[in-house]
């Protein structure tokens, strides 16, 4: 009832290609974002901003460049957060060494730079197919460390490596303040997103589809496969530059490279895989799930079970309880959180009635 | 708590109750409140374990001993970090606010990663972020850095006293002139801060200095031990970190090189990181400025009324007295001390961060205070200023005999006015970028 | 001349190392298409039971039997509760779960043994061993000797006996073994012992060499490059690929390290797989797939 079609017709074919066919759809999505735009940064406190919402947002969207790779285009990637780490020092370099650009360009060309490394690190995938795959992609994770830690100059020598986020301003508007970096971030992750639905229901999207169903079938029909996945990582990459940078900027303001190490791209990883491969809105979904989750175990496990067991304890089982946590969700969920959306969504159609 | 409506529904319900249990019934205590952002699982449980039941202890025990300082009882929470970046700001954001009215007095994350990240945070907050013998080594500038403190020892200030140490081994400064010394330093940051002041130090004595990296985490370093066999040092000074350490000593059993003459940094100066490696480690040297050791009447207290009443932090009690513990325990003596002196000014109450702050700027624990505290030899003398947020820069060496630790030398001090000019450089350059004004310390009182 | 064979012996050596705890991927690879990932925290779990144990005061003999007997355990637990349920779901899947499994063991260990390091002594000297002017380490070819001894064990296991035969046969064709009555779960369940096996060997060694602590569990990283240039499914190709990885990351570090920058060894192994695969794209001893449209 409440996603009822009834009385709403597709009189052209756009209509009927809309992103949001149904009204419902549309009012929900915009009430959303107004909620997301307005609501939230009036009332949520400093600790949900900056602690909670930020990284979600930043998660999403690293999630979201993995998933238009891994579930859209089918090329396994374990080198997430050696592109977030490229587009993080990229833009840092160009902010610091380009005179006056405004910092927003600078994501962008940190953006660029990752997605270039996409390139080079995605060539291998031309000749080299699945779990095989990893090794280039771990390549460029463990190459990328390095080279930001050996040499002085990405990080403008400084001493302990670390480079630290330029003054954050649009326009002369100071975003600074915890609502600020929410509004920022959620502003670049939302323009993302929208692109992203756009290229996934375009040609492109389609072509990286056959090339993850089968490659060489999509060879035979005329889809030219190295152009495709290489055009895969590069806008993957990309995707996961800019979240480097909103991950350093926006989020932390202050990053060194051991920060964007192999246990990030795991955690993006486990993102997509919760969310579920292929889908835009499971990224969302897996975003929250990682981070809501450990959250809510230690602030239970803190207070429920301080006293009875020692705090390392505590710990320990809360890891104990992640780890099983993702295990049932794999056995019961193979589809990601985005499934059981679908399936909600479903359910919504004919209630009261059941399908 | 409207901010709980943001999470998905099914979470929701959940995560009010949570936050709920956490924060509790709001009101004002005469307490001060310790934000602690531990870590007790992950691969760094061994030294976060150590570090925060010291530090526990200690408050535990001024609260038992003293009923707390002045009468305002010392309170904590703890929130793990798994010693992720991000989980650490996340706790911080969590428990700046304070507890049941409690304020927060400092945060001690002991991870750089961690100060790092919320040093910016702690600034606008006006929380001090302790980094006791570790962290930025350019906050050691109190002008630039208001809120930071690098307590006891800097990373510049250790290889300082550690060439001094050499030197004096060698029966003088002057004498180093043509010795060769290989530093051996974990492939992070951290492992690479020191190498510009080893060069400025090899070119003033006139030592030559090899630098060779060993990569995270260091699991094997045949290649570099072998590299060193081929150099023939006079030392190594070991830049390590975690499981480096132990490997390092084994290797060089391994290659032939003496463990009497590698000197550990403040990284790998505990038990931990020599235990493991067996025969191997007798005779390794370290610095360090905390010794191991039970020794001490402030740690027969904590013995007496902490850990004999059965309410010790450490779950295995072999541990106490360590190095890692006694860190933690010279950790808690300074937060506590920085209260006191701030009481003094402000009031015999709970004090805010900035108040707080105030305190730490006039630490000045002399021979006189820490035989009062009970610590003479396991503290240092520290008198900290606005301009001087490190204070002491001493340490003493120890030596690994098999199974513990012997310290081998009184304090040996840093050469600090060598370094100073190059931090002010360094503070002053983050001034710039950040567009920082600096304090005025001669009007500071 | 002598370094240099100083080097190249001391990597080969180091290499054997890493090829311990490939063979435990290798295993389960085979048999079940899983690529492990929670081996490392299986390296760790065996290590720090063990030296638990004979830190209570259990004699060497009847700790590793106590170790050996919850490693089977272990095996059984994740056969039964995480495998058995994700029959037919992408390798991808499979591989998550294993993550999975590594944050439970990691948190297991911890919680039943604490969070402290301990050094672990086998009774093996390992001082410098000069042998016509080139030093070698007793501790490491002990430890070759070993990894010797446990492949020989391996291959006898594989190639004399019925449950190496069935299990060879699931290699080959999972569903063919099912149809001729070869018991998949029960080959599953011992593919998974053997490799808890072989992990609490790794363990022991690389916990002499390391102490035990947390960071056993990293030793995978070391593992992987190693597995694609040996190919993820031969034991044989295991030890090779050990051998060249550890031998040409020393050499690297040694010889190419002062012309572009030292510390190379964590990326060395992994771009040497790389050009490795460029050449033959399935490892140096996998099986090359055959694709059908």
């Amino acid at each position: 009832m409440f996603l009822s079609e009834t009385g709403q017709f597709s009189t052209r074919y756009a209509d009927d290609r809309r992103v949001f066919r149904l009204r419902q759809a549309r009012l929900g999505i915009v009430a959303l974002l107004a909620f997301a735009y307005l609501a939230v940064p009036l009332w949520a406190s400093d600790y949900w901003l900056s602690a909670i919402l930020i990284p979600f947002l930043v998660l999403s969207l690293a999630g979201l460049g993995l998933n238009l790779l891994t579930g859209y285009a089918g090329q396994l990637s374990l080198g997430t957060a050696a592109f977030m780490a490229v587009g993080a020092f990229a833009a840092y370099n160009f902010q610091l060494r380009v005179e006056g650009l405004p910092f927003l360009a600078s994501f962008l060309l940190g953006g660029l730079v990752a997605a270039a490394a996409g390139v080079v690190f995605g060539l291998p995938s031309l000749r080299i197919k699945g779990f095989y795959l990893i090794v280039s992609t771990l390549a460029a994770q463990f190459l990328v460390e390095w080279a930001l830690t050996k040499f002085g100059w990405f990080s403008n020598f400084n001493p302990s490596g670390v480079i630290t986020a330029p003054p954050l301003s649009v326009l002369g508007v100071d975003l600074s303040s915890p609502a600020g970096r929410y509004l920022l971030t959620l502003a670049v992750v939302t323009v993302l997103f929208v692109v992203a639905v756009r290229i996934v229901r375009s040609d492109l999207g389609r072509s990286w589809m056959a090339v993850r169903d089968m490659d060489t079938a999509a060879a035979v029909i005329g889809i030219p496969v190295a152009r495709t996945k290489l055009l895969a990582f590069a806008i993957g990459a990309f995707y996961c530059g800019v979240a480097g940078s909103l991950w350093a900027f926006a989020y932390l303001g202050t990053v060194e490279p051991h920060g964007f190490d192999l246990n990030r791209s795991f955690q993006v990883l486990f993102i997509v895989i919760i969310g579920g491969l292929g889908s835009i809105l499971g990224n969302f979904l897996g975003a929250a799930f990682i981070v809501l989750l450990p959250l809510l175990l230690s602030n239970l496990g803190g207070s429920l079970l301080s006293g009875v067991i020692a705090p390392g304890d505590t710990e320990n089982l809360q890891k104990i309880l992640f780890g099983v946590l993702i295990i049932l969700f794999l056995i019961r969920e193979p589809e990601g959180l985005a499934s059981l959306w679908r399936g909600l969504r479903a359910r919504a159609r004919v209630w009261p009635l059941r399908d | 708590m409207t901010a709980s409506r943001f999470s998905p529904r099914r979470l929701a319900a959940a995560f009010s109750l949570g936050l709920a249990l956490a924060s509790g019934a709001a009101f004002a205590a005469n307490e001060q409140y310790f934000p602690l952002q531990s870590y007790r699982v992950g691969p760094y449980a061994a030294g976060g374990t150590g570090f925060f039941g010291g530090f526990i202890d200690y408050m535990q025990l001024i609260n038992a001993r003293d009923g707390g300082v002045n009468g305002v009882k010392l309170t904590w929470s703890e929130c793990e970090t798994e010693y992720v970046v991000e989980k650490g700001v996340e706790c911080y954001e969590r428990l700046k606010k304070g507890l049941n009215g409690a304020p927060a007095a400092a945060t001690n994350p002991l991870s750089v990663g961690i100060a790092y990240a919320t040093l910016e945070r702690s600034t606008a907050d006006k929380i001090p972020l302790i980094t006791i013998n570790h962290g930025r080594t350019d906050s050691t500038d109190g002008s630039v850095f208001p809120y930071v403190f690098p307590l006891q020892l800097n990373p510049y200030s250790e290889v300082s006293a550690i060439v001094n140490y050499i030197g004096q081994q060698a029966g003088g400064l002057d004498k180093l002139k043509g010795k060769k010394i290989v530093t051996l330093y974990h492939g992070s940051p951290y492992g690479k801060e020191t190498i510009p002041i080893l060069d400025i130090l090899a070119k003033k004595y006139g030592f030559s200095v090899t630098h060779i990296e060993v990569p995270h985490p260091g699991t094997e370093q045949q290649s570099q031990w072998l590299n060193i066999r081929r150099i023939k040092p006079e030392w190594v000074i070991l830049r390590g970190w975690g499981v480096m350490n132990p490997v390092a000593l084994k290797t060089a059993a391994k290659t032939g090189f003496p463990a009497d003459h590698v000197i550990g940094n403040i990284w790998s100066n505990s038990e931990d990181d020599a235990a493991p490696a067996g025969d191997a480690a007798k005779g390794f040297i370290s610095i360090t400025t905390h010794p191991a050791g039970t020794d001490f009447p402030v740690l027969k207290d904590i013995d007496k009324q902490v850990v004999k009443a059965g309410k010790g932090n450490l779950q295995d009690p072999k541990r106490f007295g360590n190095v890692y513990y006694n860190l933690g325990v010279v950790n808690g003596i300074l937060n506590v001390e920085a209260v006191r002196i701030a009481q003094a000014k402000f009031g015999k109450r709970p004090l805010s961060g900035e108040e707080v702050r105030w305190g730490f700027e006039h630490l000045n624990i002399d021979n006189k205070r820490l035989q009062e505290l009970g610590a003479v030899g396991l503290v240092q003398n520290l008198k900290l200023s606005c301009a001087d947020h490190e204070g002491g820069g001493a340490v003493r060496f120890q030596q690994w005999d098999g199974t513990r630790w012997k310290v081998i030398s009184d304090w040996v001090q840093a050469d600090r006015a060598l370094l100073r000019p190059i931090i002010e450089k360094s503070a002053a350059a983050y001034a710039k970028e950040k567009g920082i004004t600096p304090r005025n310390c001669a009007k500071e009182s | 001349m002598d370094f240099f064979l100083e080097v190249l012996i001391g990597g080969l050596l180091a290499g054997v190392m890493y090829s311990m705890v490939a063979i435990g991927f290798v295993l389960i690879f085979k048999a079940s298409g899983v690529f492990n990932f929670a081996q490392g925290s299986m390296v760790l779990f065996a290590a720090l039971t063990f030296v638990s144990l004979l830190e209570r005061g259990f004699a060497f003999w009847s700790a590793f039997a106590a170790t050996l007997a919850s490693m089977l355990v272990l095996a059984w637990a994740i056969e039964r509760g995480v495998l058995r349920h994700l029959v037919n779901r992408p390798p991808i899947t499979l591989f998550m779960a294993t993550l999975g499994v590594s944050f439970i063991i990691e948190g297991l260990a911890q919680l039943l043994w604490g969070a402290q390091v301990h050094g672990l002594d086998l009774g093996i000297k390992d001082e410098p061993l000069e042998l016509g002017g080139v030093l070698l380490s007793s501790f490491d070819l002990f430890a070759a000797g070993t990894a010797a001894a446990l492949v020989l064990a391996l291959s006898l296991l594989f190639s004399r006996t019925r449950i190496g035969l069935s299990l060879r046969a699931v290699a080959d064709d999972p569903l063919a073994a099912l149809a001729v009555g070869v018991r998949l779960q029960r080959i599953w369940g011992v593919v998974w012992a053997v490799a808890g096996f072989v992990s609490l060997i790794a363990g022991l060694l690389w916990g002499a060499r390391l102490g035990v602590q947390f960071s056993l569990s990293l030793v995978v990283l070391k593992a992987l490059p190693v597995l694609i240039i040996g190919g993820f499914s031969s034991i044989g190709g295991a030890i090779v690929g050990g051998l060249i990885v550890g031998a040409s990351e020393k050499l690297a570090e040694v010889y190419i390290g002062p012309l572009i920058g030292d510390g190379l060894e964590n990326w060395f192994p992994y771009v040497l797989a790389l050009l490795f695969l460029l050449v033959r794209p399935a490892g140096l001893f996998g099986e090359r797939a055959i694709e059908r449209v």
